[in-house]
């Protein structure tokens, strides 16, 4: 369904990202909503943001953003808008809470996890007796002779 | 009909071509447990005529396409007569069948060169490897010839085809795939050894030596291929994004980067013994993620669940592939691994132990992306909860890897062997530290109150590069004469490393400074972007060989001269009713002019984009420089001993 309406966004027209007639007068505003749909999933989209989008969905998006912003609302506010309406899907950035905290905790404790056992490995390896390498097999012998020899 | 009987024959040695593979995987293993001289020697000859075969089956396909034989179904959904040659060409892998076809033509083409240039391997090593890179090569041959086989015909040719997605039209993406599966692919070899060293239940410094250079030739590839598809992201999708965490994107960038670790860490196998079985793993992870990117790719996993439960037979297949080769192989590590004792001591103050942090963080980091990459599909099927992993997770997560790992880079390249001081070490890189300090500074002074991502990044940046080179000059015992005299994989690894550094310039600068400006523009009139002054001076209907395309003319001058006249288009492609935009750049070392036109609006003007990107090319130059301190590096003399052995059959008879 969703690659459906792909598709028909696709064939829609040639909308790109942000038109002239989205931007709002005011610059900070319209800083703030920049910023803000960099942060925001065009939902028909592959891994795209609203800012980037060309979908008309991402349109829509944009402009109920920049209308949130007028109204006045803070820019949480705005995000508690659209994951109200269209759930945590439309954020690219997943909120740190619940299961989600695996994620975010996943590459620091895996950091730790390595750096520890690096450390484990480094003392091993500088405390290690000095071994003499093994002797080479008479083949091994003969062939280290002949690439000397080049 | 010579092109119908051609694609008979194609799709003949491709089923011969699997046969082969399967003897192929079979007679040299047993021959190498036995210890069977002629059942050994029989796997390069297998693999020569594996190789030959699938090349016949490609040459048919592309054949195929060339003639726009439209009695294949996978012409016909791909091709279309009106299309430029290149691009009739660039179709044979534009799509699933075709790529897996390139896909094994590359597998059995790595294969062949093991066999070719491998005649100073042990014979039973050799036996191994050949025999391990036969059995990838017989799952996905049956994957190609059982799910996805491009040779499938229609009873009633259709009069021209459906043409290739425009998008996908362009030079930048013709050549992006064949680099990116070199890179994958290539890999393979790497698996393959470390599979045969397991058998072999020995892993020493001539191994790592023999694994090098197919690794570093696969990781050039993979370099270059990101940086081409990236490049064509760029210019191609309308707005300058070069990199966008997208599961496609990730799935090339996990194995590169398991492969920067692998390079780095054979490096101490070859050098000093140590590190061991860790590199054996790598060169398994290293395949794996690139089976794990074929996966993502192809089954749809990840942009819809619904899509891949719909349609499961290709992603099952490779799922499959992927258990059976990285579970065994992760399953034959488990079990031998213990046996690989380490051999060098060093210190905890050691180039040894800055490879080993360089491995930490790189690993960690493809970790990193791997969560990210596979979290909605992990939340939706165990939690229920549908949610999205995007640039912005990625862009916090990931980059403090690498502003790690760019600080260290320097100090560890220096470092010696072993046992070292770090203040006596550090010494030659006072220069460099002075050197990037004062660019964090500059930048911090000429930018007015913006992030600290541009000082930050050109900081590290310069960190590198100075770093690179305070190291060669330190090598060259400060004597300019002697530069010229260090081996080349000393200039290999200051080049990679530069690269490296001026890749982190040209994202941090772009991505802090870039200028952006839209607006409706009307014909004749000026506008001013960044110190540019930019007039559209007039639009055009313009008819392409395949398209039809609205060009726009624009005039950009600075201070009262013309800089560059520039020609922005939006494209129709009428066959499969799409349009795209190109966009018009005019590429510089400092910044990239990008201009971009729109709709035209209701009161007779034009939407325009006009974006002034400093530093952009910067990015894709420091990969194409990595990729040639690869080919530095490759081309060492100390890596073609095995070639040079081969010279001389009189000497190494009796070895044998």
């Amino acid at each position: 369904m969703r690659w459906l309406i792909l598709a028909l966004a696709l064939f829609a027209g040639p909308a790109q990202a942000v038109q002239p007639d989205e931007v709002l007068a005011d610059p900070v505003l319209e800083a703030r909503a920049r910023e803000l749909s960099q942060g925001l999933r065009c939902l028909v989209c592959r891994n795209e943001n609203i800012d980037e989008s060309n979908a008309d969905l991402a349109r829509d998006l944009r402009l109920l953003v920049r209308e949130r912003l007028v109204a006045g609302d803070s820019d949480r506010e705005v995000i508690a808008y659209l994951v109200d309406r269209y759930g945590e899907y439309v954020l690219l950035k997943p909120t740190a809470t619940g299961e989600n905290l695996v994620l975010w905790i996943a590459g620091p404790a895996m950091l730790l996890v390595a750096l520890l056992s690096a450390a484990a490995y480094l003392r091993r390896r500088r405390s290690a007796p000095d071994a003499a390498p093994a002797p080479l097999s008479a083949e091994e012998q003969a062939r280290l002779d002949e690439i000397l020899k080049e | 009909m010579l092109s119908r009987m051609f694609v008979e024959f194609g799709h003949f040695t491709l089923s011969l071509a699997l046969m082969i593979a399967a003897f192929q995987a079979v007679v040299p293993l047993v021959g190498a447990q036995k210890g069977w001289r002629g059942w050994m020697a029989v796997a390069g000859p297998a693999a020569t005529a594996q190789f030959l075969c699938i090349a016949i089956s490609f040459a048919a396909l592309t054949n195929a396409f060339v003639t726009s034989d439209f009695s294949l179904r996978l012409v016909v959904q791909n091709s279309h007569t009106l299309k430029p040659l290149l691009y009739k060409v660039s179709g044979v892998w534009g799509n699933h069948e075709g790529s897996m076809l390139l896909w094994v033509l590359i597998l059995s083409g790595f294969g062949a060169t093991a066999a070719w240039f491998g005649a100073a391997l042990p014979e039973r090593l050799r036996a191994r490897v050949l025999s391990v890179q036969a059995m990838i090569g017989v799952a996905f041959l049956a994957f190609i010839l059982f799910t996805s086989n491009p040779f499938l015909r229609l009873v009633e040719p259709p009069f021209d085809g459906q043409d290739l997605n425009p998008l996908l039209q362009d030079p930048g993406l013709a050549f992006h795939p064949p680099f990116l599966y070199l890179g994958y692919v290539g890999l393979s070899m790497a698996f393959s050894f470390a599979v045969a060293a397991l058998i072999e239940g020995r892993v020493d410094a001539a191994w790592a030596r023999w694994v090098r250079p197919w690794t570093l030739a696969a990781w050039m590839f993979l370099t270059v291929g990101i940086a081409l598809g990236s490049w064509w992201a760029y210019y191609e999708l309308g707005w300058g994004g070069f990199w966008f965490w997208d599961p496609v994107e990730n799935a090339s960038f996990m194995p590169w980067l398991v492969a920067t670790a692998l390079l780095h860490s054979a490096i101490v196998v070859e050098k000093r013994e140590a590190l061991k079985s860790w590199t054996i793993l790598l060169a398994i992870l290293a395949f794996g993620f690139s089976l794990i990117g074929t996966f993502i790719v192809r089954s749809g996993i990840i942009t819809s669940v619904h899509a891949f439960a719909n349609d499961p037979e290709r992603g099952i297949f490779i799922l499959a592939i992927l258990a059976v080769f990285i579970g065994g192989a992760l399953t034959l590590f488990a079990a031998r691994a213990g046996s690989m004792e380490a051999k060098g001591v060093f210190g905890t103050v050691s180039r040894e132990s800055a490879l080993v942090l360089n491995n930490v963080l790189l690993s960690v980091a493809a970790f990193v992306v791997f969560v990210g990459t596979l979290w909605p599909l992990i939340a939706e099927l165990a939690f229920g909860r549908k949610l999205s992993v995007g640039a912005p997770f990625f862009n916090q997560a990931f980059t403090p890897f690498m502003v790690m790992l760019a600080l260290i880079l320097p100090l560890g390249a220096i470092l010696p062997w072993k046992r070292a001081t770090l203040g006596r070490s550090a010494r030659p890189l006072r220069g460099a530290l002075a050197l990037a300090i004062a660019f964090a500074a500059l930048a911090f002074a000429v930018q007015t109150g913006r992030s600290a991502l541009a000082p930050i990044g050109l900081a590290l940046g310069v960190w590198i590069i100075a770093g690179a080179a305070a190291e060669l000059w330190q090598r060259a015992g400060r004597q300019v004469p002697r530069l010229t005299r260090l081996p080349r994989a000393d200039w290999g690894k200051a080049a990679a490393h530069s690269g490296l550094g001026i890749t982190f310039i040209g994202i941090a600068c772009l991505t802090a400074w870039d200028i952006e400006d839209i607006r409706v523009a009307k014909i004749g009139e000026s506008f001013d972007v960044g110190g540019y002054e930019i007039t559209l001076d007039g639009v055009e209907r313009v008819e392409g060989p395949n398209f039809i395309s609205t060009t726009a003319t624009m005039r950009v001058t600075k201070d009262g001269r013309e800089v560059a006249l520039l020609h922005p288009e939006k494209r129709v492609y009428p066959v499969a009713a799409m349009p795209t935009t190109e966009a018009a750049i005019d590429n510089g070392v400092w910044r990239d002019l990008y201009l971009v036109i729109g709709d035209p609006q209701a009161d007779g003007g034009w939407a325009v984009r006009t974006y002034v990107k400093p530093f952009a090319n910067w990015i894709w130059a420091g990969a194409i420089l990595m990729a040639f301190g690869g080919i530095l590096s490759l081309s060492d003399r100390r890596y073609r001993v095995a070639a040079g052995a081969r010279k001389m059959p009189a000497i190494a008879a009796p070895a044998e």
